[in-house]
């Protein structure tokens, strides 16, 4: 470990919170640090350090230093970096399709779609594709749901059907027609060589050449999944980590309600 | 070893009785009853291997062949003796004939079943030969390098292809690990053939084939010898092929297999009929084999709540225990699993994960227990999930744990990368160093938590087997006990291939198996 790697104060540095360059903080204003950590398939040697750094130097980084490096095999190893970037991002030019609605309690929204909608609403769930992880289904569906947060099983206003994991694409997409389901819910919790953005667009795909995607409302999950990523993929909405049951509830009571609205004028 | 949770000896003993009449009355069922792949498993174990041109296994052809002329009854030992005696052929023979279209096995001469025996006599002997040949290469190999004390450190692979997986496994055996799972490939569970052939393309995991067990068991064996220990291959006889994925083990010299009939009805909605009968089968193949089976209880706490459901967990590896006492399975090759999944939001959620530990080591003593690292509570955040598994690892050295499937800081972001396999060694190995003996200075105070929380426990796993045993394991299936899921009794995949045996049916392995198990 390279001694004083947080001691080191830059000379000049404006210790000022900028936010048209916002950097990365470790503990100074604009001291942009950072971690990286990866492995080069090479050997463990002085000369596999240099082109570890000079990739650090190739993202960006600074003053970067080689803290730990570790032999995983005769041809792989470890590095982890810490530097300062340089590059810095404009804040106040940031537009995010965050969504901005503030989760609802359970009695509130079952109140609020059987005055508005006047029936329930349809979920089908699934863990789709290869994906064999039922955590992030469980979490929003299941009764129990997940930290303290009640799963939509337990909504009056809710009917829904949890299909499990590893469920194909065209599967999720017969049970909902089979019982005329208002939302999909799709979670990607593991996933491998980004497999699961292949399999969200699918899904999509499919739902337009059977020519129902515009009277479903398509909803995506998953530790590695955004809303703008969601959206991306033509999706109405994406929950990623820190969601849960009750955002998923809110939205989805929001958004049929605005719907049926449309639909009455 | 001597009790530190004063545990109640005759409330495991009855729990442990009520689980032997569950497994009872449902080994009847199984005793007269066969399915497509006990069948195509025989035909493996008597020699019959590759494909046609549409990738079809030449097992799956000659037991669908039999299907067809309602002869999967009478079983495949039958219906090939036969054709041994009248056509003067071999079993592979016989398959490359009726993939040819050349052979139809409902036309030949019905010999006696001495005959019958006596023809099949050679293609037994050979393979009987060839997994006891397997099973004293292992032992040798223990025995000159010596085997792993403590808890054995198992990792996944799981890149889809075979030559990748070599890659990194040699580097996870290099670092410490000492047993290597290659994770199938999704979806193989629900296919009622094996593939065949070394294979590159997987999702989330790589095939089970013949071929790439026996590439990934020379690659270990080639490291093993390098580093002088023995690396333990671990796969799964789990899904639709339970038996022939065994008898694939046994030929390629398998150490541990995941084998769970329970785990395929609740996680993978297999017919419970179908899978209970493949079950017994393959396991009396490991059992022979010497392969150390892993039960899959672990995976009900991924769904139930793993405080309020700790019961089921206990309840199921008694009725694994039986089931596998049954199938000639010792106990130091029951790998009973339970998992490390209490939220770690629960105010001593370590303790009562620390109790349950400790109980199952004291209630299945010689079982090498498999033990599962926190899953469903892992996040995004490494440095979190990496003491997560710190305690983890604790539990597994204080309580004496076997298989220790590592967790992986990354567990709930993607398959695991290299330098992911040995961080986690890294920890494990820190905490199974430094805490080697604290479990031995450890005793429980006398009504203290960790003793009344093994009680509680106990007690509700006893009722719950007495209730079972009341309405026996179909109907308890049916009203989902086990991870609050529901099975039916005729639904799920894989019943079509279910069908009572005739009086001329018969199974030599089987037999042979069970009799030379016996005087071991």
């Amino acid at each position: 470990m390279s001694g004083g790697l947080y001691k080191q104060q830059v000379p000049g540095l404006d210790t000022a919170l900028d936010l048209k360059h916002l950097k990365p903080y470790g503990d100074t204003m604009n001291d942009g640090k950072v971690q990286v950590s990866f492995t080069l398939p090479i050997q463990d040697d002085e000369k596999g350090a240099a082109a570890a750094l000079e990739l650090a130097s190739q993202m960006g980084l600074s003053e970067a230093s080689v803290v730990h490096h570790r032999k995983l095999d005769s041809r792989f190893t470890f590095y982890i970096i810490y530097g300062s970037l340089r590059f810095s991002v404009d804040y106040t030019r940031i537009r995010v399709a965050a969504m901005a609605e503030h989760a609802m309690p359970l009695a509130a929204t079952d109140d609020w779609i059987r005055s508005e909608l006047g029936r329930k609403i349809v979920v089908v769930g699934a863990s789709t594709g290869s994906d064999a992880h039922t955590v992030g289904i469980d979490a929003i569906l299941n009764r129990k749901g997940f930290a303290g947060h009640y799963g939509l099983e337990r909504y009056e206003m809710f009917e829904t059907f949890n299909l499990g994991s590893q469920v194909a694409n065209e599967e999720l997409l017969q049970k909902a027609l089979e019982v005329a389901a208002d939302v999909l819910l799709v979670s990607q919790t593991v996933t491998q060589k980004d497999v699961h953005i292949l399999n969200l667009t699918d899904l999509i795909e499919l739902c337009e050449a059977e020519g129902v995607r515009e009277q479903l409302l398509l909803i995506c999950g998953g530790a590695r999944i955004t809303n703008e990523l969601a959206k991306e993929l033509g999706y109405d909405a994406g929950f990623g980590s820190g969601k849960y049951a009750d955002d998923v509830a809110t939205f989805i009571a929001k958004e049929m309600i605005r719907r049926h609205a449309l639909q009455r004028v | 070893m001597q009790s530190k949770l004063n545990l109640n000896t005759d409330l495991v003993s009855q729990a442990r009785s009520y689980a032997a009449n569950v497994a009872d009355h449902t080994q009847q069922f199984i005793d007269c009853h066969t399915t497509v792949t006990v069948e195509r498993a025989i035909c493996r174990l008597l020699g019959i291997d590759g494909v046609t041109d549409y990738q079809v296994p030449l097992p799956n052809i000659l037991v669908d062949h039999l299907n067809s002329k309602n002869l999967l009854a009478c079983g495949a030992a039958f219906a090939i003796a036969n054709a041994i005696i009248h056509c003067k052929l071999t079993p592979q023979q016989i398959a490359d004939s009726i993939a040819a279209g050349s052979l139809d096995l409902s036309r030949l001469p019905i010999a006696d079943q001495t005959a019958q025996r006596l023809a099949l006599a050679p293609f037994l002997e050979a393979a009987l030969q060839r997994i006891n040949a397997n099973r004293q290469k292992r032992e040798d190999f223990l025995m000159r390098h010596g085997d792993k004390q403590g808890p054995l450190l198992y990792l996944i692979v799981a890149t889809g292809n075979i030559y990748e997986d070599i890659t990194q496994a040699t580097a996870a055996a290099k670092q410490g690990a000492d047993v290597i799972a290659v994770i199938r490939t999704t979806g193989q569970s629900l296919l009622d053939f094996v593939p065949y052939g070394a294979t590159t393309e997987g999702f989330g995991g790589t095939y089970a084939t013949q071929e790439n067990f026996r590439l990934m068991r020379t690659a270990l064996d080639a490291v093993g010898t390098e580093t002088g220990r023995y690396i333990r291959l671990c796969n799964y006889c789990s899904g639709l092929c339970m038996p022939e994925i065994a008898a694939m083990g046994a030929l390629e010299r398998l150490d541990v297999m995941l084998n769970d009939a329970l785990y395929g009805i609740l996680f993978r909605d297999i017919n419970m009929q179908r899978t209970l009968i493949d079950q017994s089968f393959s396991r009396r193949i490991n059992a022979y084999a010497g392969v150390v089976i892993n039960t899959g209880e672990d995976n009900y706490l991924t769904t139930a709540d793993a405080v309020e459901e700790a019961h089921t967990v206990l309840a199921s590896q008694f009725l694994n225990e039986q089931f596998a006492l049954r199938a000639g399975l010792p106990p130091r090759q029951m790998g009973l699993g339970h998992a490390f999944e209490i939220s770690p939001d629960v105010i001593n959620g370590f303790v009562y994960d620390l109790a349950q530990a400790q109980m199952t080591r004291e209630i299945f003593p010689e079982a090498p227990l498999k033990y599962m690292p926190p899953t469903k509570f892992m996040t995004g955040d490494i440095f979190q999930g990496q003491v997560q598994d710190a305690l983890f690892n604790m539990v597994t050295i204080i309580t004496g744990q076997k298989i220790h499937l590592l967790g992986m800081l990354t567990e709930a972001i993607h398959t695991p990368f290299m330098s992911d396999r040995a961080l986690s060694i890294a920890n494990a190995q820190y905490v199974f160093r430094t805490m080697q003996d604290l479990g031995e200075e450890i005793s429980y105070r006398p009504g203290g938590m960790v003793e009344a929380r093994a009680a509680s426990v106990l007690q509700k796993a006893c009722t719950l087997l007495q209730e079972i045993d009341r309405i026996k394991l179909f109907a308890a299936l049916e009203k989902g006990i086990f991870a609050n899921i529901s099975r039916s009794k005729t639904g799920g995949k894989g019943l079509e291939g279910v069908v009572p045996k005739e009086h001329v049916y018969f199974n030599p392995f089987e037999e042979a198996m069970q009799r030379e198990g016996m005087t071991r």
